[in-house]
C-alpha cells in the first residue's frame, strides 16, 4: 500500500468509524429510553385509574 | 397546504444506496488527480463533508431564527439537533482536512492559513454553544438564549466559505472558480453524488436525533406527571 493509499484509506476510516460511533451511541439511547419507557409503564399500571375508588 | 416529510426509512435507504455508488464512482469511474495522486480522492469526502457541516450549523440558525420568532418550542429543539449534527461533521471536516493537507503538503495543520483557522473557530463556537445550553435551566430562557448564540454563529459561516477563496495560500486550492469546476466531468459527477449522499446521510441523521431528543422531552414530562 502506497503512502497516498494509507492516507485516503485513514480519510475514509475515520468517516466510517465516527458514523459508527454515532450508530452505538444511538444504540446506547434506544436501551435507555426502551428501559426508561418499561419504568414509566409501570408506574402507570401501578396508578389507580381515574375512575377507581378508593376503599376507606 | 403542508408537505408529508418522506419516511425516514425511505430516505435512509435512499442514503445507503447513494453512499455506495458514490463509493464506486469516486474509486473506479473518477480518474486520478494528474497532481495529486491517489491523494487527491480525499477530495471527494472531505469538500462535501465541509459543505454539509455548513449547511446543518445554517440549518441551526433558521431554526433559532424561527424560535426568536415564533416562540415555537419545537425549533428550539431542531435548533440544537442542527447544531449537534453539524458539530459531527465538524470533527470529520477538521480530521480529514488534515489527513489531506499531510498526504498533499506534509503539514498536519498550520496556525499561518486563514481558512483552518476560521473553519476551526467556527466549530469551536458551536461547541460551546452546548456548554451555554447546559449551563441554564430547561425553559423559555434557555431557548432565547441558544438562539440568539446560534443565530450569531452563522455570520462565521459565509466568513469561513469565502476565506478558502480569498486567501490564497497553499493549502485550500480553489477548485470551483468562476469557470467552472477544474476537474474531468467524470470527477465533477463523483463529487456531486458523494455530496448528495452526505448531505442525505446527514439529513437522516438529524431526523434520528431528532425523533431521540423529541422522545426524551416527551418522557421526562410523562415522568413528571406520573410522579405527581
Amino acid at each position: 500500500m502506497s503512502s497516498g493509499e494509507k492516507y485516503v484509506a485513514a480519510a475514509y476510516g475515520v468517516f466510517v468509524v465516527v458514523v459508527l460511533v454515532w450508530v452505538v451511541i444511538l444504540a446506547a439511547k434506544l436501551s435507555r429510553l426502551e428501559r426508561e419507557t418499561g419504568d414509566l409503564a409501570g408506574l402507570a399500571r401501578a396508578r389507580p385509574a381515574a375512575g377507581d375508588r378508593v376503599d376507606v | 397546504m403542508s408537505i408529508a416529510k418522506p419516511s425516514l426509512t425511505a430516505l435512509a435507504s435512499v442514503a445507503a444506496a447513494l453512499v455506495t455508488l458514490s463509493a464506486v464512482l469516486i474509486f473506479v469511474v473518477a480518474p486520478e488527480d494528474a497532481d495529486q495522486g491517489f491523494s487527491q480522492k480525499i477530495f471527494y469526502v472531505h469538500v462535501p463533508i465541509a459543505l454539509t457541516a455548513y449547511a446543518c450549523f445554517g440549518l441551526g440558525a433558521w431554526k433559532a431564527y424561527r424560535v426568536l420568532a415564533t416562540r415555537g418550542e419545537r425549533y428550539d429543539l431542531e435548533s440544537y439537533t442542527g447544531v449537534h449534527v453539524g458539530t459531527i461533521f465538524g470533527v470529520l471536516t477538521l480530521v480529514t482536512g488534515a489527513i489531506w493537507a499531510k498526504a498533499s503538503w506534509g503539514v498536519w495543520w498550520t496556525w499561518s492559513s486563514n481558512q483552518l483557522v476560521l473553519f476551526l473557530v467556527l466549530f469551536l463556537f458551536y461547541c460551546a454553544y452546548f456548554m451555554l445550553r447546559f449551563s441554564v435551566e430547561p425553559g423559555s430562557r434557555r431557548e432565547r438564549i441558544s438562539a440568539v448564540y446560534a443565530l450569531f454563529g452563522v455570520a462565521l459561516i459565509p466568513v469561513s466559505f469565502f476565506a478558502i477563496r480569498l486567501a490564497n495560500d497553499f493549502i485550500h486550492p480553489t477548485v470551483f472558480t468562476r469557470d467552472g469546476p477544474q476537474m474531468t466531468g467524470e470527477m465533477f459527477f463523483a463529487f456531486c453524488v458523494s455530496w448528495a449522499s452526505i448531505t442525505l446521510l446527514a439529513y437522516v441523521m438529524y431526523r434520528v436525533e431528532l425523533a431521540g431528543k423529541r422522545i426524551d422531552a416527551n418522557l421526562r414530562e410523562l415522568r413528571e406527571a406520573l410522579q405527581t
